[in-house]
């Protein structure tokens, strides 16, 4: 390992790292703009010049790869006057806007001016001037501002794989751009707003609404998909005015979807804020005693095998563990997390998680992907495949109809029989995932919720078992939920008992009248056609579909108004902690549930949160380990039987998957302009 | 880029053949390097200027991305993503010639064509621009008429240069001032046995 002396202390570092590594890991701090942990090296901002010896001038530290015996100095009045100089140049043509610049208190370019920026500017001609371009409803552009440092261009080509974003013309005339100004095709464009650092690149639908000193941050997680990124939700009073990603190495880096980022204005319209109840066919204004007493009215005389519940997309593991306990208190075994009909094992773990890990992925070395598409059931684990195919030798092959997924992909078809073969080892992908020391298989969400749901489940485990997928320290099996809800919900057993009915059945058995109390915890994304006839309570914070046939609408609380449990898709619990109250007479869902078994006669034994904790402990143990992964034990599940039919995808509109989404106006225009909604709409529109 | 694109382009069958020429002489996985002179021909044979049709046809020629293409269309000042004059009259201003005088330059140039920087003639016979170092510094002032270098210019010979072009002449390529190619001003003082013609006179100063 090369030795590198860096100001008069002697360092041992990693053979291939910049200068910059060296200095960071030595405890040296140095300015840069273009420089980038998870992006390839540009070094055109010139911001992290450091002085060596033997070298006749300054070296770029984030380009230059050390070499033994290499003395370098950070902290010389030289190499101040050095940066102080390219600071000056970087401020020639940046506007001093900064009082009206919505990266005002965040910005890399206003905290390094405060170390190397001078205290007046020696340039008296005129700055440049460069028009603002259109990069669609998400990203707000104020190109003056922008230093070229192509943080930007590298992010959207690497990372996001979309070749929307370039650097045009050179020198005063270079400017950023996306082609014919179309709006950044990909659902990780929001990360360059991060990216960016000055006010070049801003959000567009939280522009002047806040200044950062001015907010809460919480930390939390997101509820968008079955990720569970790493957020920072941004508040302020009782508003949340933005979300951030938080570095969680081994779930999100440091990215997250524009979902995840974008949706939290649907938080804000069509809220549940108080109770209601149905009288006369029409759905009125109560008060929490009143709604208490009409779900009484309703269970009472209701046998247990009359009474059912379905767990929505985002319900939190306190609540379903606190619905199920109250669900058995009333008798009834009929329940399911699963309302899109998932044929999963909730009996054996590894059939419902994503049992490689999301970092594992970056082990693996080949990858079969079973009727999912990981760009809108994930974005940012897809962004992890993209990473692993970025590091080469990694064969990737799908089964469903071919998209584009940001790599190249072999799609061998869309029928769900390939799938059959390639467990057969008949099929020519077979031999490679064969050969493979750690391959991976994907099967989506969608593909096991067919009719055939367990079929295919049981001839991935197959296919994985006949590749050796699955070892004793590799799981190459994997089930790629998109549900936030999902994991826990199975985890915690939320699933039909002894002679219970799934979430068909129990729709079924609501349009025939043998179920005749439903309870819905968020539940929105089942087939509410038949839910006139028996009572239904709907519980959640979105007047969306499952609050429109409700008899009783008891409102609860949005992921950012709660301290509550979430497992991600590959096992991994979480907590997500409140940022603001739930709006009016909102209430935490788990309290709710606890208040309502009083009137019910069923008291459920919890009275603080820490009691539902040490219940969720108690009914799985995995819930110990926070931020923890646990591996599953592997074992047989799935069932033998014919497949046969093209796979389909289960989202339509990856902006709209959720009831805070399908309440976003930003994801409305998302929706309108970059999935093709608005057609015959021009940048000049914007 | 508000001007009127062209809905289609496709390289004639002749600059076709060139454009495989080209891209073969690179290894496989590298035929973007071909990108240069890709958008070279695609200029030559539109009159001048690439159209974004023509962007698009070579991104896809060379398996690489419209914008990476139209990013190197942007960076040199020879590639015209608009329209210019049948005569595309570029002038050096980088230091040595514009110590030389090029400002004199733009100035007759101006005279001539009537066009400042960057403007095409009403006629449509001219586009004049300012353009960084051409690599002609020894011989400077200069400018570059479509392919051509006229070289040790002053307001007097960049006027006859640009009123020939515009009678349809032909004017004489390269130093205006009458020296062979970028030999000392005053004739060269070495190999004047082989090349009496051209020697320095004597008592010449350089």
């Amino acid at each position: 390992m090369p030795k590198i002396t860096i100001d008069g202390t002697e360092h041992e570092v990693d053979a291939g790292m910049t200068i910059l590594q060296a200095c960071e890991q030595a405890g040296k701090e140095v300015p840069r703009f273009c420089y980038h942990d998870r992006l390839s090296i540009a070094g055109n901002c010139r911001m992290c010049l450091v002085q060596m010896e033997r070298s006749p001038k300054p070296v770029a530290s984030c380009a230059m790869p050390v070499a033994d015996g290499m003395v370098v100095y950070t902290d010389t009045p030289e190499v101040k006057k050095m940066r102080q100089g390219v600071m000056e140049f970087l401020l020639i043509n940046h506007p001093l806007d900064c009082p009206i610049c919505d990266q005002g208190g965040e910005c890399d370019l206003q905290d390094q001016a405060m170390a190397y920026g001078m205290d007046h500017g020696r340039y008296k001609e005129n700055k440049r001037a460069v028009e603002d371009k259109h990069m669609g409803p998400l990203i707000k552009t104020i190109m003056t501002r922008c230093i070229h440092c192509t943080r930007c261009v590298r992010f959207s080509t690497e990372v996001a794989g979309v070749t929307d974003m370039g650097l045009i013309g050179r020198g005063e005339n270079a400017e950023i751009v996306t082609y014919l100004d179309q709006a950044v095709s990909s659902e990780l464009s929001g990360n360059v707003i991060d990216l960016c650092p000055v006010g070049a690149l801003t959000s567009k639908p939280y522009a002047f609404a806040a200044r950062p000193w001015e907010l809460k941050k919480t930390e939390s997680v997101d509820v968008s998909d079955a990720q569970g990124c790493a957020i920072r939700v941004d508040s302020r009073g009782p508003e949340v005015m933005r979300v951030l990603p938080r570095l969680n190495e081994d779930v999100n880096e440091e990215w997250i979807s524009d979902k995840t980022r974008y949706c939290v204005d649907g938080l804000k319209r069509q809220r549940l804020d108080q109770p209601y109840v149905r009288v006369k066919g029409k759905l009125q204004p109560a008060t929490w005693p009143e709604a208490f007493a009409a779900v009484a009215k309703a269970i009472k005389g209701k046998q247990g095998s009359e009474i059912a519940a379905i767990a929505g997309d985002l319900a939190d593991c306190e609540s379903m563990l606190v619905l199920k306990e109250l669900m058995v208190g009333l008798g009834s075994t009929n329940m399911d997390c699963r309302q899109d009909g998932s044929k999963v094992d909730p009996a054996q773990r590894a059939s419902y998680i994503f049992n490689s890990t999301i970092a594992g992925i970056e082990d693996a070395d080949a990858l079969l992907i079973v009727g999912a598409n990981p760009r809108w059931e994930a974005p940012v684990l897809n962004a992890r495949i993209r990473k692993r195919y970025l590091m080469g030798k990694f064969p990737i092959a799908a089964i469903g109809p071919a998209i584009d997924l940001s790599y190249p992909v072999d799609w061998l078809g869309e029928d769900a029989d390939i799938l059959a073969q390639i467990a057969a080892g008949t099929h020519p992908f077979a031999e490679i995932l064969k050969t493979a020391e750690r391959p991976m298989i994907i099967v989506g969400s969608g593909a096991v919720a067919r009719p055939d749901g367990a079929a295919v489940l049981g001839l991935a485990r197959q296919a994985a078992d006949a590749a050796g997928a699955v070892t004793a320290d590799w799981n190459g099996f994997n089930v790629l939920q998109r549900a936030a809800s999902r994991v826990g919900g199975l985890d915690l057993g939320f699933v039909p008992g002894e002679g219970g009915m799934d979430t068909g059945r129990i729709l079924d058995g609501a349009a025939t009248g043998a179920v005749k109390v439903i309870y819905l915890l968020g539940a929105d994304e089942i087939d509410t056609k038949d839910l006139d006839k028996p009572f239904v309570i709907y519980q959640g914070h979105h007047g969306d579909a499952g609050a429109h046939v409700a008899d009783v609408i008891l409102p609860g609380a949005a992921y950012t108004e709660k301290d509550a449990t979430y497992v991600n898709l590959e096992g991994r619990v979480q907590r997500g902690q409140l940022a603001v109250y739930p709006p009016g007479d909102a209430r935490e869902d788990w309290k709710i549930i606890r208040a309502l078994s009083d009137t019910l006669n069923a008291t459920l034994p919890y009275t603080t949160l820490a009691d539902v904790r040490r219940g969720l402990v108690k009914a799985n143990p995995v819930f110990q380990g926070i931020d923890d992964i646990q591996a599953a034990p592997w074992g047989e599940f799935g069932t033998t039987g014919e497949v046969s039919g093209a796979f389909t995808y289960p989202i339509a509109n990856f902006y709209m998957t959720d009831p805070i989404s399908r309440a976003s106006a930003t994801m409305a225009e998302c929706t309108d302009e970059i999935l093709g909604g608005g057609e015959g709409k021009t940048g000049t529109d914007g | 880029m508000n001007i009127e694109q062209p809905s289609s382009f496709a390289f004639s069958a002749e600059n076709l053949e060139k454009a495989k020429w080209h891209i073969a002489k690179y290894p496989d996985g590298r035929q973007q390097s071909a990108v240069m002179p890709l958008l070279d021909l695609a200029q030559r044979q539109n009159g001048g200027w690439i159209p974004q049709a023509a962007i698009e046809v070579i991104a896809d020629m060379l398996d690489m991305a419209s914008i990476r293409v139209y990013e190197v269309a942007t960076f040199y000042t020879m590639y015209n993503l608009k329209p210019v004059g049948k005569h595309f009259v570029q002038v050096c201003t980088n230091l040595p010639c514009w110590l030389r005088g090029s400002d004199q330059i733009m100035a007759a140039c101006k005279k001539v064509t009537g066009c400042s920087n960057g403007e095409t003639s009403a006629d449509g016979d001219f586009t004049v621009l300012e353009v960084e170092c051409l690599g002609a510094c020894v011989n400077a002032p200069m400018m570059q008429i479509g392919d051509d270098y006229y070289e040790d210019l002053d307001s007097a010979t960049t006027e006859e240069v640009l009123t020939a072009l515009k009678a349809g002449q032909k004017p004489k390529v390269g130093s205006q001032s009458g020296r062979y190619t970028c030999e000392p001003a005053g004739g060269i003082t070495t190999l004047t046995d082989r090349y009496p013609d051209r020697a320095a006179k004597a008592g010449g100063d350089d």
